[in-house]
């Protein structure tokens, strides 16, 4: 059988064209190919990770209780009663529920649940929160979620070859703004776009988190993570809306990518998750990092 | 190497921090593999920011864990101290700085057990779930502990040449291997070979089998962090 390899959104794009597969399955070959895996095997472990993300945003949204440094938790189910609520609210319930999934997972690995890593810990919430919402709204399969985690990969695999996904590297836009980019390409088509419509959804989204700096309060996943992850989700349906709606990207893919890289590359090191800079540098991140007993940040101003 | 999905899409982990709760169970992992047996003592001699935030990280819980041989997906990390005190392992956290050629992440561990030769492993957590060991007594190494990646055979054994094409042989005739990298540190007559291996995961017998070779004092393989 014929083995796809892809290292770049061109080439991605190439391959779901020629042979009028969609992205997922161009993902599931490629896999098939590197881990000498059997599509059985590789669909199985997939799985697992969706079960992971499921019990992940269940555990969330129970959760009640504080985190050690008290900055997170609580607020997932906060999130999902407000969805259900009969206030006047301005977005969708699919929407309102990916932002509470956002959250819970994102709690969940706050207090040391088990997450899947996807494209990281602290990113974790994004991807599962949409994909989790749009199958529950559009009553999609088992089957069509893992065909959104596979395209999620692709687009991830091709971000962690040209640029980073790692917050020390790319700072926060190669975490979150990795993640709903990843995520924006998975709902898209879950929801029957092309694999044009796929990518387009994912530098749009992109686009939109260049720069994001990544600047945890006191060094630990909780704030901004948590939300941010919220946050994260709604740029991943903003994304995928516009591309349905037939607008495409101006900037390719891999132009989106390349800017990500060397925006990272120019950022300053306070912004890369060394937790010296932005959220971290103001009076209530130096606050958290007295009450846990961590030295004040020196800092160069 | 091309990456998997899985790169990606994974691992499966306990929260919050791959670098200071994963990476941190990998090490505590390689350490109780290298030493071969549940220790009766660990010091643990946190450096950098290991020192400084691994309570809100639960960084000493997760290197706890790895050296009960907990993967970094399970959720009893949360408890792995108070497992500890039950199996009766005797533990200790001590803040060191180990100099500045030391990434920020980074522990010594010191195992203990009676009957058997200390030892002191140091690893460095250096992201994404990634580790890095870059001591294993007084040698130094270099070992990326990234799950499922490569294979690594941990090969302690007298500073004879003969002794290590002789393991070599016997792995090429077990299986098709490629070796992407050997790294050899040697103090006195003594050596420290590290094998990285592409292919099959070596056999417990294999592994056994390659321990009698004359001359090797213990072989580790380290096919299993997770
Ligand atoms: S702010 Fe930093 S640690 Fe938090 S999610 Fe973003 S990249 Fe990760």
């Amino acid at each position: 059988m014929k083995r796809f390899v892809f290292h770049t959104g061109a080439e991605l794009l190439r391959l779901a064209e020629k042979y009028k597969m969609p992205i997922s399955e161009i993902a599931l070959n490629y896999e098939q190919g590197v881990s000498e895996k059997t599509e059985k095997e590789v669909i199985a472990k997939m799985k697992r990770n969706l079960d992971v993300m499921r019990e992940a945003v269940k555990s969330g949204l129970r959760l009640n209780k504080k985190s050690f440094s008290g900055m997170s938790g609580g607020n997932a189910g906060k999130m999902l009663k407000y969805a259900g609520s009969k206030s006047k609210k301005i977005t969708s319930k699919a929407l309102l529920k990916a932002m509470a999934y956002a959250i819970a997972c994102g709690e969940t690995n706050a207090q040391m649940g088990r997450i899947v890593a996807f494209p990281t810990a602290g990113a974790s919430g994004v991807i599962p929160a949409a994909v989790l919402s749009v199958s529950e709204e559009l009553k999609l399969s088992d089957e069509k979620i893992m065909k959104g985690l596979f395209t999620a990969s692709a687009i991830g695999l091709i971000i962690a070859e040209n640029a980073t996904l790692a917050g020390a590297y790319g700072g926060c836009q190669a975490e979150i703004g990795s993640a709903s980019a990843m995520a924006a390409a998975a709902i898209t088509e879950m929801r029957g776009g092309t694999p044009k419509q796929c990518l387009d959804a994912a530098s749009l989204s992109l686009k939109n988190m260049l720069g994001l700096t990544c600047d945890p309060i006191a060094g630990l996943v909780e704030v901004p993570c948590v939300k941010r992850n919220a946050m994260g989700v709604t740029n991943a349906f903003s994304g995928s809306e516009i591309a349905l709606a037939g607008i495409e990207s101006f900037v390719t893919f891999d132009d989106v990518v390349e800017a990500m890289k060397t925006t990272g590359e120019m950022m300053p090191s306070a912004l890369r998750e060394t937790a010296l800079g932005g959220l971290a540098l103001t009076p209530t991140g130096c606050r958290i990092r007295a009450k846990i007993g961590l030295p004040p940040i020196k800092s160069a101003h | 190497m091309a990456y998997s999905l899985f790169d990606i899409a994974g691992p499966v982990m306990i929260g919050p921090s791959s670098s200071h709760t994963a990476g941190a169970v990998k090490i505590g992992q390689f350490a109780r593999a290298v030493f071969d047996k549940t220790p009766s003592k660990v010091t643990f001699y946190m450096h950098g920011s290991f020192a400084t935030v691994s309570a809100g990280h639960a960084t000493d819980k997760a290197l706890m864990a790895g050296i009960m041989k907990f993967k970094t997906s399970d959720p009893q990390i949360k408890n792995a101290l108070n497992i500890a005190k039950k199996l009766g392992i005797a533990y200790k956290f001590a803040k060191t700085d180990l100099g500045p050629e030391f990434h920020p992440n980074t522990v010594k561990i010191v195992l203990e057990a009676p009957g058997k030769k200390s030892m002191e492993v140091i690893g460095s957590s250096i992201g994404g779930g990634s580790a890095r060991i870059v001591k294993i007594n007084d040698f130094d190494v270099d070992i990326k502990a990234i799950a499922g990646k490569y294979k690594y055979l941990v090969i302690s054994h007298s500073n004879d040449s003969a002794v290590l094409t002789e393991v070599l042989q016997k792995i090429t005739k077990f299986d098709k291997y490629y070796i992407a990298g050997i790294q050899s540190a040697h103090i006195d007559n003594h050596s420290l070979t590290i094998l990285n291996l592409e292919g099959r995961d070596l056999s417990l017998k294999q592994v056994l089998e390659l321990a009698k070779v004359k001359g090797v004092e213990f072989v580790r393989s380290l096919t299993k962090l997770d």
